[in-house]
């Protein structure tokens, strides 16, 4: 990527894959400490360790992992709930990390956060009006007081709820409904970019899908940008532009969400792929499942090299010696292909876990009397499609 | 037969007034068969399994209704001494919280000697050797070393076989879990449910699986119950109704799973809320969320029809939502 001078930055109108929002080697060590009155450090927790990625306006990034890889920590780095160990995070190519006072508040203003659990993360004994006005409090240059009232009742209108409901509380209201609050919340001040870490894994299914088509209609409305944290992989794979994957601090493998899905080259992807259940029970004998043995390390006590050789079984000698870099493979650099996307691992190749699904609806009219000379184990309607 | 659930009724005293959790549930489970129930929180599928191992909260819960015939014989009438031989001994239980259900200052290898002191009359030494057998057999890594180690110093995932291990101690005849994998992670959970298949097998156990997961069902699954309100709407071996749900609810939870080829498009969203159980509508419990209700919906409780030999469901317009299927 070729640096840019200010003025340039400043000339070129965010918006044509320019990134909002750039992370480099960004880092979060907790210190494990012993002792009451001395305290010395023992060690620390790696939760993250080393991640970059960016962010261009209007694009969702999907970020992937199991727990305790770190993505969470991510969000709250993103957001300023945590200060960073090391690295930076630039937010229209301004260091947000190194800004204090006045400045940092009006950046904090453009990235917001939606939490996981609507549960704990609405203060029970406040209003709905309360809870999502509560932001002009602190940023009251967005809203005159006289006006207040009147934009959380839009805002409750944007994000699906009776706007008469303001005077509600939490406990008044269902987990999909208090999560539109949370969204709310999260609009209130008019961000650029909206961190999600979790938003719709606490929801039952039929309320899920209500939340995602709320985010996504949100997204083409205002032009937002998000951060998409969650373990769902189907999920994310629905919502996301390009799709992160973490595994104990690190992003492994990263690419547009075909790339990671069709084309994964790391083989913790290719495991976590394989192991979704697929909502399909023709598939069940007929897939590959790759079977990872043993837990996630502990991020205090990251294995050498590469972190995900003790439960890989693709590892060798190397991988306990040389940390393999987030970059495009060798062996795919002077491909064109799908392949050709950036994977940390040495023995990267491409292989195909997720059977292709590009199978049409079976739309099976009553098929007892259809083609009865066909042979019973035809792929079924493979011909039939765009039949509508 | 191994187990035949009829017409199952509970329900409970709450502030609010009488929570009708469980309205006349069917089902039933062989030998070596999966059943999986499947439904949102709130649907019953819990309080049934509750109900089944006789360890519903009475009170504030109340058994209404029904019979539950395990091994040929009616469990309610019994006295719960007698339950208690049954429980543990020919059906056990999983639950979703390792962490919460295993007793946090006992070792892992005194919480599963115990089955084997209480209900085989065991000495201390036998029964500590057979938990070290069972903590091998669920592949926990140096069972010999950490027989003594405490719930805490497992990982979830072990947990979950900790569990697992307890539920199969005695090789009970029916299997039943609750949400077993859900707070793990997808690769901890391949793990588990592979263990838990391959032990199926190997005893020839009956199991209930309760979850909310569709994919996870399609895995392992012979037949599936749908449960909505505290009824069973949808019946079917597994294959079928992922091809042609006869129930616009089973429908909509399918729909609502992202698909590749509806990128970019909106998920189907069933509308509106589970509903309450104090105040649950008239007919047909899913009429207020249902694309296709008409008026005959608002007033007549539909009964399981019978879509098929082994395929029921409690929809008016079945044979319709069949065909759009």
């Amino acid at each position: 990527m070729p640096e840019l001078t200010k003025e340039a930055e400043e000339a070129t109108p965010v918006g044509d894959g320019e990134p909002i929002l750039e992370v480099r080697g960004l880092v979060k060590h907790f210190p494990l400490t012993r002792g009451i009155l001395f305290k010395r450090q023992i060690g620390a927790v790696k939760a993250v360790d080393g991640v970059d990625f960016s962010l261009a306006q209007g694009e969702t990034l999907g970020i992937v992992g199991e727990s305790g890889c770190g993505k969470s920590t991510v969000a709250k780095l993103l957001v300023n709930l945590e200060q960073p160990t090391a690295g930076e995070i630039l937010y229209k190519g301004e260091d947000v990390t190194r800004l204090s006072g006045r400045a940092l508040k009006a950046v904090r203003r453009n990235i917001q956060m939606v939490f996981q659990d609507p549960y704990t993360s609405l203060n029970p004994r406040m209003t709905v009006g309360d809870i999502i006005g509560e932001p002009y409090e602190i940023h009251p240059e967005v809203a005159p007081k006289g006006d207040r009232r009147r934009r959380v009742q839009d805002l409750l209108d944007v994000v699906g709820l009776n706007p008469e409901y303001i005077n509600r509380y939490p406990h008044q209201f269902s987990g999909g409904q208090r999560q539109r609050i949370g969204i709310a919340r999260g609009l209130a001040l008019n961000p650029e970019i909206i961190v999600a870490d979790e938003p719709v894994s606490a929801l039952d299914v039929s309320v899920q899908a209500q939340v995602i088509n709320l985010l996504e209609k949100l997204q083409s409305e205002f032009n937002l940008s998000y951060i998409f944290i969650a373990h769902d992989l189907s999920i994310v794979r629905h919502i996301s532009d390009r799709v992160g994957v973490m595994y104990l601090g690190r992003i492994v493998e990263i690419g547009t969400d075909e790339e990671i899905y069709d084309h994964p080259t790391h083989p913790y992807t290719q495991a976590l792929l394989s192991a979704v259940p697929v909502p399909d029970p023709a598939a069940r004998d007929h897939r590959e499942r790759i079977i990872l043995y043993g837990d996630v390390p502990s991020p205090a006590n990251i294995p050498s090299g590469c972190r995900f050789r003790t439960r890989c079984w693709k590892a060798q000698d190397r991988c306990a010696l040389e940390v393999p870099l987030l970059a495009v493979p060798a062996e795919f650099r002077l491909t064109e292909g799908p392949a050709a996307h950036p994977s940390a691992c040495h023995f990267a190749e491409e292989k195909q876990v997720v059977p292709p699904e590009e199978k049409p609806k079976p739309q099976p009219k009553p098929k007892p009397q259809a083609a009865p000379d066909a042979p019973p184990d035809a792929p079924p309607g493979d011909e039939e499609q765009d039949a509508t | 037969m191994l187990l035949d659930v009829r017409d199952l009724y509970v329900e409970f005293r709450t502030r609010d007034g009488i929570a009708k959790a469980v309205n006349g549930v069917n089902y039933s489970v062989s030998a070596g068969e999966t059943l999986a129930v499947l439904g949102e929180s709130g649907s019953g599928k819990s309080v049934t399994a509750q109900a089944i191992m006789g360890i519903l909260d009475m009170p504030p819960g109340k058994i209404t209704g029904g019979e539950i015939i395990f091994q040929g014989r009616d469990l309610l009438p019994l006295k719960e001494e007698e339950r208690r031989k049954v429980r543990g001994a020919e059906m056990a239980m999983i639950f979703q919280d390792a962490l919460s259900s295993l007793n946090p200052v006992l070792s892992v290898g005194d919480q599963l000697a115990e089955m084997f002191i209480v209900h085989r009359g065991m000495s201390k030494k036998d029964a500590r050797a057979k938990a070290v057998e069972l903590m091998d057999r669920v592949r926990i890594p140096g069972a010999r070393e950490r027989v003594g180690q405490y719930p805490h110093q497992f990982s979830g995932g072990m947990r979950q076989r900790i569990m697992i291990a307890m539920a199969m101690a005695l090789e009970p005849a029916l299997i039943i879990a609750d949400e077993p994998t859900t707070a793990l992670d997808v690769t901890v959970q391949a793990q588990v449910m592979e263990l838990l298949a391959e032990l199926q097998r190997e005893l020839n156990m009956g199991l209930i699986l309760i979850t909310h997961d569709l994919g996870v069902v399609a895995d392992v699954a012979d037949k599936i119950a749908v449960m909505y309100a505290g009824r069973i709407v949808e019946t079917a071996p597994v294959h079928e109704i992922y091809k042609a749900p006869a129930h616009p609810y089973t429908r909509g939870l399918l729909d609502s799973i992202p698909r590749l080829d509806q990128k970019g498009q909106e998920l189907y969203a069933i509308k509106g809320l589970p509903p309450n159980l104090t105040a649950i509508p008239s007919g047909c419990p899913f009429h207020p969320r249902c694309p296709r209700a008409q008026d005959i919906c608002h007033t007549d409780d539909p009964p399981l029809f019978r879509v098929s030999e082994e395929r029921r469901s409690a929809c008016h317009f079945w044979k319709e939502t069949l065909r759009d299927a």
